[in-house]
This record gives C-alpha cells, structure tokens and sequence, in this order.
C-alpha cells in the first residue's frame, strides 16, 4: 500500500443492470484528509458507485483503488480501509447498541479489548454514551446515524463512504453529522466520500464531483465546480449544469 | 487475516445468533410446540394406524411416538435452516447484509460462519425437545443423547446449508410462504420421519425412490441411529455430500459476480 496514492480513485467505471447503463465511464479522486461530496440527483448512479466500491455488486468495467490497491484484486485489504455508512438503515433494531458495535467489531477481526476500547473512544464522542444498552429501536432516527458512524470507525477505517446519510433527519441532526464527518477529515487524516443531493451539505472548502445520469459532469473544489459556495449559487450552477448536461 | 481474525469473527456471528435467537422468545417457544404436537396428538392418534414392526436400531416393539421421534428432531433443523434463511432474505431487505457482506473476510467464510451459528441455535432447541419428550417416554439410553450430537449437527449443517441456498434464490420475503409450500413440506412428508421406508415401498414403488432421494430422509436416519449409539454410514455420506453441493451454490449465488446476487440486481 503507497501512502502517495490517493484514498479513493475511480478510473473508467461503468456498470449496467441489464440493458440499462447507469455507470459510464466514471472517475475521480479523493485524496487522504479530503471531505468530498459526491452530488447528485436522486438516479444518479450514487449508490450503485457505492455498491461497487464496496463490493455488493461485481465490477465489470473499469478500476476502483483504495490507497493504491485494486479492489478487484484484492478486496479483503481495500475493505479494511473502508468505513461505510449505507443510504438503507443497516443496524439490528432488536439488540442494543453496544452489540451492535460488538458484533460489527467482530466482523472486522478486532478481540473484545479492542472493541471496547474503539467503542468508549467513538461513542462519546457522538453523545450517545449514555445510550449504549438502550436497544437500537428506542433511538431516533439521528441517533441511529451516529450509531452507523461511529460502527464505520470501530475498525479504523482511512476512508469513510457515506451514502445519503442524513436522509430523512432534521436540520440539527444533519448539522452534526456533517461537523463531526468534516472534523475528522480534519484532524484525523481520514478522506470521506459523502453522497448527497442536497447542495446545502456542500460547505466551505469540501470537493465536489457531480455526478449526473451515471456520469460525472464535473469536479474540483466548490468553487471551481460550482463557482461560487453559497447555497443559492451553488444550487442555480448545479442546476445549470444538469439542465445544460440534459440538452446536449 | 489471521487465523485469529476468523475465529473473533465466527464469535461474533454466533453470539449474534445467540442473541436474535433469546430476543425471539416466541421463536423458541413455537420451534418446540411445533414437534410436541405432532407428538402429543399426530403419535398418539396413528399409533393404533401404522403398526411399526421391529426395525433397526430398536431392539423390540416400539410405539408410534418412539419412531416418529427423530424425524420430529429433523424437523426442528429444517424449520431452524429455514428460517435462518428467512432471517438473509429480511437481512438483505432490511440492509443489515450489507454489513455482514462488507467484513474484509472472504465470503465463503462468512456465509459458513452463518450457517454454523444456526446450526448451534438448532442443537440446543433439539435437545430442549429431547428433555421434554422424555414425558413423552421416548427415552433413548443415556449414551444416545451424546452420540446423537454428531448427527445433529451434520443434519442442521445440511438443511441450514439448504435454507442458505434457498435465501440466495429467494427474492422477496412474500416468496417465503412457497418455500414451505414446495420445500418444507414435500421434503417432510417424502421422507421416513413418519413412516418407516418398507412401508412407503409396499404402498408405492416411486415414492420410496424419491424418498430414497430426499436428503431429509438421511437426516431423519441418521438421528435415528445416533439416538441409540449407532452410525448409518450411507445417510452420513448423503448428508455431507448434500451440505457440500448446497453450500457451494450458495456461496456462487452470494458472489457478486457470478450468482444470482448479479442477476437480481440486473433485473
């Protein structure tokens, strides 16, 4: 694994689901520390990208490389770098949280010494230390999420893939998540991929690929993107170049 | 990966296994109502039907409730394999797959580490039934309730590799009522949990080979056998042969390149 490679890069992807195409020719970068939001329209082909660098979904065109690995090669050694956090909630309502962190740790190897001490470290972290017996169906829909991120860290992950993960929370909820995701591009040196449509959750200094009927049609910092990084400027440009994509 | 990387991750999946498994107390309750039905009133009202002659393993005459014992055990692992492939089909619609699927552990090796969680969950409730059946007087010797675990959890491997496979080919949870209607079934009644096989050949000649054929059978027979201290080597080789090739499939039809997993999503 080479340090000098970037986190996540896509080269030339593609993938179809019979006849239709809903990935064409596909690629980008993320390097190490970079908050990157993949944004798109609802179809756009943001969680079929995310089931294939997860390897849900088998890669038939073009490459996918984690920290310089090849995913097709070598997936067990790219999965291990990867923190998910997926569009569908993904925890087993009737155990607590702690089992649910548990269990996850166990899916990654870790013994329970590890486990407990990656769980005391992350969950506070998320304000839900006084919630880890409470089983996951009594939380809110917020809580749930940062259950999910923190279950992506329990493995130290470098690279974390979140799809949509603020869908249907509210406007504090969101809020937090994205501060402490961009936080720990921040200070922990981990690159985040965060799929979204909602162009509000792009922020001051994140990277921006768009990604529009399987295809990206840009990428850069916001402003190179987007020109601009204020909400309504940001939305007029991604409107823009949607509708400008659509008559071509 | 080192080897100590896959035995965390085993006790992982079986604890959680252990856990859904105490949650679900009315699981429990129903996966031993079930047998002691077909015990308490199925036996009690054929017994004066279906005369059993002496058949190894028994030693002398038996009642009706004695014979249909084991095939009742049987039946405990099929309703266990299956709704551990239940448990996959509401796993994938409900997204907590994925997690299991994204582990950096290969896949074959997960899946088994599935199967193998449902197959403990099997052995204890066929014990639980054993203990309540001796009300029942189906009472094997001493050593039966040891030598039989081998064959528990060569039968629970093979009808938990089945429901694997079947929960690979399953779409959507609503198909799950055909699988009792052309699985669970067919295979229980086809087979000689109810009724000894020299039976089944007097009445009908091609219902003896298909249930000859019914790995089920094997399963049921070899419980038997264990049950008093005795090893039925031919359903021994069915049952391994037949968890091989379930297994197998199932772990093809979870690849994402080549199973159904690609063609479910292509659809």
């Amino acid at each position: 694994m080479s340090d000098a490679a970037p986190a996540f890069s896509v080269q030339g992807l593609g993938h179809r689901f019979g006849s239709r195409r809903v990935l064409k020719d596909v690629g980008f970068e993320i390097a190490a520390g970079d908050f990157t939001v993949l944004l798109g329209l609802n179809g756009a082909g943001k969680t079929t990208l995310f089931s294939l660098a997860t390897r849900l979904y088998a890669q038939a065109e073009g490459t996918i490389r984690v920290f310089g690995i090849d995913i097709r090669a070598n997936p067990s050694d790219c999965l291990r770098q990867i923190g998910v956090v997926f569009q569908q909630p993904t925890l087993d309502l009737d155990l607590s949280v702690e089992q649910n962190l548990y269990y996850h740790a166990a899916l990654h190897g870790l013994s329970h010494r590890q486990a407990k001490a990656r769980i005391d470290a992350e969950i506070p972290r998320l304000g839900l230390a006084d919630r880890l017996h409470d089983k996951v169906r009594r939380l809110s829909g917020g809580q749930r999420r940062r259950v999910e991120i923190a279950r992506a860290l329990l493995h130290q992950p470098r690279l974390l893939l979140l799809d949509e993960p603020t869908v249907g929370l509210d406007i504090e909820s969101r809020q937090f998540l994205l501060d402490h995701v961009r936080g720990l591009c921040r200070e922990e040196d981990i690159a985040a991929l965060w799929a979204t449509h909602l162009i509000d959750e792009v922020g001051e200094g994140a990277r921006v690929v768009v990604l529009h009927k399987g295809e990206v049609l840009a990428a850069g910092s916001a402003v190179q993107v987007l020109g601009d990084n204020r909400p309504a400027a940001m939305r007029a440009a991604f409107e823009a170049l949607v509708r400008e994509a659509d008559t071509a | 990966m080192r080897p100590i990387h896959y035995l965390r991750c085993l006790a992982g999946i079986v604890t959680r296994e252990g856990l859904r498994f105490l949650n679900q107390r009315g699981r429990f309750f129903s996966a031993l109502v079930r047998p002691l039905v077909w015990l308490a009133i199925f036996a009690t009202g054929f017994q004066f039907v279906l005369g059993v002659s002496i058949i190894p393993p028994y030693q002398t005459y038996i009642p009706y409730s004695v014979y249909i014992a084991p095939g009742l055990i049987a039946m405990i692992d099929m309703f266990n394999g299956m709704l551990s492939s239940l448990s996959m089909v509401y796993d994938r619609e409900m997204g907590s797959m994925r997690i299991l699927m994204v582990s950096p552990l290969p896949r074959w090796f997960l899946l088994t580490a599935k199967l193998l969680a449902g197959v403990i969950v099997s052995v204890v409730q066929s014990y639980g039934f054993l203990a309540i059946a001796r009300l029942w007087d189906i009472a094997p010797p001493w050593y039966g309730y040891i030598t039989v675990l081998p064959a528990l959890v060569l039968a629970g491997l093979m009808l938990g590799a089945l429901g694997l496979l079947l929960s690979s080919a399953i779409r959507q949870l609503e198909n799950f009522a055909s699988v009792m209607n052309f699985v669970i079934f067919p295979m229980f009644f086809a087979s000689s949990a109810l009724y000894p096989l020299w039976r089944v050949k007097e009445a009908s000649l091609w219902l003896y080979y298909v249930c000859l054929a019914n790995p089920f059978t094997h399963a049921v027979e070899l419980i038997r056998f264990a049950l008093y201290g005795s090893v039925e080597p031919n359903s021994a080789a069915v049952l391994v042969a037949a968890t091989a090739v379930f297994l197998t499939l199932a772990v093809y039809g979870y690849d994402p390149a080549k199973g159904l997993m690609a063609r479910r999503v292509a659809d």
